[in-house]
């Protein structure tokens, strides 16, 4: 019984003198801490960008419909609302389940186990930024969004998109003019100043097909971006049924081309330092340095922490952006 | 870690792999469901459609973090430390959601007030001029 008091002694003096110093009360090492508490300050971060996409997004009668938004993929694939960015997010979960399993091995101090994995990670981290520049390619190249325009609206009002004949028939003047080595056609009104304002022009898709005679009832989601290729197409005209008063068309909130390309260039940047970490971690591990230490590859562990952070701030980027 | 055996471990990661997938394809299917891109003009109505959202991916977020960054296996010090913080966020997401609504609601009433019609009112003895003391206490 001699051992028994011994052991109860030794714990107790252990317990209650935690205070003493070089004792670690949460069981963890400085490091892994740290990056805990890293990785909170950063999900501040980010909660302050999606936060603030809130706010606006409250702030106004429509927003841009994701499921309209983003319908396109590569190899040519339009009207697949939402696909492409679910295989981003399962490349996204793919790559943390990769990452678990090079921890798993790190663990177990096993050097090629652990080198290998993390290479199918960054495999994975690096397919996805593919697969954003992709996408960011598209919303730029095609859709013709940037940081301060956004072609994408949702309609409240109800209207039938006219063609350059039923305005011509509805009193207004064609005028062709010379833009950047196009000609621009757009109508004006008889009397009013040739200024943008003042300009109506026949609405066209981003593939460049004529929507008029399209349709739109009060509070319905419609899709409504403007021609691209020759960024003449600004404003559609179109009449209201009511009282047949042609009018032009307003882009949707302004705000929403800046908060996708911060919020998921933000996302993105988290994810290209993590595969320039995550190349670093893998050529130490092969080079065997982690095994002197002696811990686990306590440093594979702690970007692990990090690498899964990458993934849960995803799940809500995908949430706000993709899916309410 | 080290709480559970190699082999077990490796079942928890394809439990994983699978549970984050599922709810994923879920949540995707939800929208597309709740949005009438499956059955043409059937919609879901938002205040069922939004919190399914919310709640379906809440629920990977707590499974990332308890199981994949092993948030479940830390000491409970640790994760309070951690976690508790993160109420904060309760408060900024109301109060900035209410503020946005707010703004919304006076850009309507700025709207509303431009349409008015102005009508000129110009009573007798009418200077022009504001209040004498109105001047003194700017």
């Amino acid at each position: 019984m001699a051992t028994d008091t011994a052991l109860d002694h030794h714990s107790d003096v252990q317990d209650g003198n935690l205070w003493e110093g070089a004792k670690e009360p949460f069981k963890a090492s400085y490091g892994k801490l740290m990056m805990w508490y890293f990785l909170l300050s950063d999900a501040f971060t980010f909660a302050g960008f999606l936060i603030s996409y809130g706010a606006l997004r409250f702030s106004v009668p429509t927003w841009p419909v994701p499921d309209f938004v983003f319908k396109t993929a590569p190899f040519g694939v339009d009207e697949a609302p939402l696909i492409f960015v679910t295989i981003m997010t399962f490349v996204l979960i793919v790559s943390s389940v990769t990452m678990v399993r090079a921890v798993q091995e790190g663990h177990r101090e096993n050097k090629g186990g652990a080198a290998f994995w993390l290479l199918l990670t960054i495999v994975g981290g690096a397919s996805f930024l593919g697969c954003q520049a992709w996408e960011w390619n598209n919303l730029i190249g095609t859709e013709g969004m940037t940081v301060t325009i956004n072609p994408f609206s949702s309609h409240t009002e109800a209207g039938v998109y006219l063609s350059g004949e039923e305005l011509e028939k509805a009193g207004l003047q064609k005028v062709e003019a010379d833009a950047h080595g196009t000609t621009a056609t757009y109508y004006l009104q008889p009397g009013k100043q040739d200024i943008p304002q003042n300009r109506f022009f026949v609405k066209a898709d981003h593939h460049g097909h004529s929507l008029a005679g399209t349709e739109f009832a009060i509070g319905g989601h419609y899709l409504i971006t403007k021609n691209h290729d020759t960024h003449l197409y600004e404003f559609g005209a179109y009449k209201s049924e009511e009282d047949g008063q042609i009018r032009t068309e307003k882009f949707g909130p302004k705000a929403f081309g800046a908060l996708f390309f911060f919020i998921t260039g933000f996302h993105g940047f988290h994810v290209f330092s993590g595969v320039m970490f995550l190349t670093i971690i893998a050529v130490n591990v092969a080079s065997g340095l982690y095994v002197k230490r002696r811990n686990g590859y306590e440093m594979v562990e702690k970007m692990g922490l990090y690498w899964h952070f990458v993934d849960l701030v995803w799940v809500f980027v995908f949430l706000v952006f993709y899916l309410l | 870690m080290g709480h559970l055996d190699y082999a077990t471990a490796k079942k928890v990661v394809f439990k994983g792999l699978i549970i984050l997938g599922v709810v994923t394809l879920a949540e995707v299917f939800v929208a597309l469901f709740g949005n009438g891109h499956i059955i043409p003009g059937f919609y879901v109505h938002k205040l069922i459609f939004y919190p399914v959202m919310i709640a379906l991916s809440l629920y990977k977020a707590y499974f990332i973090v308890y199981e994949f960054m092993h948030m479940r296996y830390e000491v409970k010090g640790l994760a309070m430390s951690v976690l508790l913080p993160t109420l904060l966020l309760v408060w900024a997401i109301i109060a900035f959601f209410q503020e946005g609504a707010s703004w919304g609601h006076r850009r309507e009433v700025v709207r509303q007030r431009n349409m008015e019609p102005v009508e000129e009112v110009q009573k007798a003895g009418d200077t022009g001029m504001l209040d004498e003391r109105t001047y003194q206490f700017q």
